[in-house]
């Protein structure tokens, strides 16, 4: 079912601060992101700054300030990941859609985000794309993967 | 009261303190970096830690109330080891860059490396990468010199109410930012810049004009005038050694007329063309029923606050602009008229206690022809660093006075620079304009000291007023609460956006305490005492400019030059 923002915070009257990361979890999961109206609207509904907000907000991994891309790209960085290399797939995934991790590119097609551990171990280091693993990639196998994912936004499937 | 030890010597405590106010009163001084007086401790910055016998660890004395009978060390090497160790790895973070910041010299975070003999790098590491953000037209953060001590944050929200800055990321990433890391020009910021009164370092810093003013200083073409808000003359004596509170105004107008400017305005001239506005536009609400309780409006950041927080009080705030801004526009109508220089070529300088003042001058509506009223708008600070770097010597000058017509002042417009003031110099007028009689005692006590929200009522004639005088935002959202809530008969309200007023104001010299503010305080209040005019429609030129110029208060031409009206402002709240 998709609720409004209204309808969620409907379902926090009377809420208070103690509220914040419930609400901000609901409104996620509902817009895909927390966008600058949303956080503004909670902040007048919970009597709280936009900049208090945004603190515990970017205090989390798990909020993101962008809409999510067509592609959805999750790198694993968990300990596994990290000794088969993980970082040097997430310097080059960064460079090369030019973004940071928790964003979107401009285009608005590929997103990217960190994420602790898929529970993929055995196929480290791993990505997901929209759902689909990679396993055992490289930064090199990256380059790849994302130029095929290129192809796919260019002829728009 | 009880007795605790400190370092063998015996202390009164007073019950319910923490220990850092017991060692204050005492006369040890623990260091703190994060301390702000009157509000909750956080504990942010450990560097007040000592060692209590009995305890473990070392303790946090901000946050640690005293018991009677406790032992404390207050220097141990270990409470030393620890307060330095600190420092060096904030410094591993930093910068380093002491030379080249304005807070050379004036820096908490330098003088405790100093203190603490800090003498080699002993931990290096990643430093952190930041941009520096100058959007603003007044106040420039940058985050690379930041130690995140809060206190920003914290005046910001608790004394300002405000909230437009606050932690962001988490752990090596955190920082301090606004809501969507975004410039400081499109947040909810109003400029006040007591966030700069409270940084221990540089990360904070007023947005510096000295460049275009040493310009317009040194182009044979242009016309330079300078004005001071009224409260720089009891300040800018502690730049230099002066004890707090002295009151400089000669020297100062020496200095201003040394550092090359043409002519010496003081700006407690247009408070008092303030106050005749003002007083008449009180009267005029009183008698018509218009929007009221009427609410001052010569405090910039106040202003921004009431478009973005509170726009339902627009109609409330007071049409008159604000000293600095009549002051601009009379000298480039009345006076270049008068003098038959051209406005383009005149370049109108202000030296204000405030940083909101800069973010004023260039305020659209307060141009006119395309062309700004106030040219550059410098804190008190900057005039400090502009006389020693022209090498004046204010203990070696003689006094000089300030260049007519508007030079000239009663004390009403004086007391602009003090919490409370406007309302009294208001109420004088008004008294006048209403019964034809001046007031037998032109002083409100009840409107003076230095809480942070003051009422009373006055009588004139068979009128009788409710009046409040508020300072800090934090207070004036309470008295706005309230007068929602229909809890107030109140007609007059003077806000004044720094706590204390333009004493304490967001441009004044660093490292004041209470002490140093009421030291100022009472100067205004003693030049007031000692003055032969007390009242602004007593100021000779005053009436001179409104029969030669301006007609009358409230009249087309006043309306016109003096003026102007407000917004609603769409921000990230």
């Amino acid at each position: 079912m998709n609720y409004t923002l209204d309808d969620i915070l409907q379902k926090h009257p009377h809420a208070k601060r103690d509220s914040l990361i419930p609400i901000l979890q609901e409104v996620q999961e509902q817009e895909g992101y927390l966008s600058k109206e949303a956080v503004k609207k909670i902040g007048e509904h919970l009597n709280l700054s936009t900049s208090k907000i945004y603190g515990v907000a970017t205090f989390y991994n798990q909020f993101r300030f962008e809409p999510l891309g067509k592609y959805h790209i999750q790198i694993c960085r968990g300990t596994a990941c990290h000794v088969k290399g993980s970082s040097k797939v997430l310097d080059t995934l960064q460079r090369e859609l030019k973004i940071e991790a928790g964003k979107t590119t401009k285009d608005g097609e590929i997103s990217l985000e960190v994420v602790a551990c898929m529970g993929a171990c055995g196929l480290a280091p791993v990505i997901s794309i929209n759902g689909e693993f990679f396993a055992g990639v490289t930064a090199d196998k990256v380059k790849k993967i994302l130029k095929s994912y290129r192809r796919k936004v260019t002829e728009n499937v | 009261m009880f007795t605790i030890e400190v370092n063998n010597r015996e202390v009164e405590a007073k019950p319910g303190e923490m220990i850092l106010d017991t060692l204050k009163r005492a006369g040890v001084k623990v260091p703190t970096l994060c301390h702000l007086p009157g509000l909750f401790p956080s504990g942010a910055c450990r560097m007040c830690v000592v060692e209590i016998d009995g305890i473990p660890g070392l303790t946090p004395s901000c946050a640690y109330p005293v018991r009677e009978g406790m032992k404390i060390k207050t220097h141990s090497p270990r409470a030393i080891r620890a307060r330095k160790t600190i420092v060096e790895l904030l410094l591993s973070d930093h910068p380093d860059d002491c030379l080249y910041c304005v807070r050379n010299k004036n820096c908490d975070l330098q003088d405790l490396a100093e203190e603490l003999g800090v003498r080699e790098r002993r931990y290096t590491g990643a430093k952190s990468q930041y941009n520096i953000d100058s959007s603003s037209p007044a106040i420039i953060r940058d985050p690379a010199k930041c130690i995140l001590c809060g206190k920003c944050v914290r005046v910001c929200e608790e004394i300002q109410g405000v909230s437009a800055i606050d932690f962001i990321n988490r752990g090596s990433r955190s920082q301090i930012g606004t809501a969507f890391d975004e410039g400081l020009n499109i947040s909810s910021c109003i400029k006040c810049g007591q966030c700069i009164v409270v940084c221990p370092t540089g990360a904070l810093r007023e947005k510096s004009y000295i460049k275009e003013v040493m310009n317009a200083l040194n182009d044979p073409e242009k016309f330079v005038v300078v004005q001071h808000a009224p409260s720089i003359s009891v300040t800018l004596g502690e730049e230099f050694g002066l004890k707090p509170g002295q009151d400089v105004m000669g020297i100062m107008t020496a200095a201003l007329r040394r550092l090359g400017f043409d002519r010496v305005f003081d700006t407690a001239f247009s408070a008092d063309l303030t106050i005749m506005e003002e007083a008449s536009e009180l009267v005029h609400r009183i008698q018509t029923g218009g929007p009221l309780p009427m609410m001052t409006s010569c405090s910039p950041g106040w202003i921004k606050f009431v478009e973005q927080f509170y726009p339902e009080f627009i109609p409330n705030l007071s049409t008159c602009k604000s000293p600095q801004q009549m002051m601009g526009a009379i000298i480039k109508t009345y006076y270049s008229e008068t003098q038959g220089i051209d406005p383009a070529n005149i370049f109108s300088v202000s030296i204000m206690p405030c940083t909101a003042k800069k973010f004023e001058a260039e305020r659209p509506e307060l141009a006119r022809n395309g062309m700004a009223d106030i040219d550059a708008v410098l804190t008190t600070r900057e005039l400090a660093r502009i006389i020693r770097m022209r090498g004046l010597d204010l203990n070696n000058m003689t006094p000089e006075g300030a260049d007519t017509p508007f030079g000239e002042r009663s004390s009403a417009g004086k007391l602009f620079g003090v919490s409370g003031g406007v309302m009294e110099a208001a109420v004088r007028s008004a008294h006048y304009f209403l019964t034809g009689k001046e007031l037998t005692n032109p002083k409100i006590q009840e409107l003076r000291g230095l809480d942070g929200i003051k009422e009373t009522r006055v009588k004139i004639g068979d009128l009788e007023l409710g009046l409040a005088a508020v300072s800090g935002l934090g207070n004036a959202r309470k008295l706005l609460d309230d007068i929602k809530a229909g809890k107030k008969d109140i007609q007059f309200i003077e806000v004044m956006t720094c706590p204390g007023g333009c004493i304490a104001g967001g441009g004044q010299p660093l490292s004041a305490n209470i002490e140093t503010i009421m030291a100022r305080m009472k100067m205004l209040y003693e030049i007031d005492r000692d003055a032969t005019v007390t009242e602004s429609h007593n100021n000779k030129y005053i009436k001179k400019i409104y029969k030669e110029f301006l007609g009358e208060p409230l009249k087309e031409k006043s309306h016109e030059i003096l003026h102007t009206h407000y917004h609603k402002r769409d921000v990230l709240m």
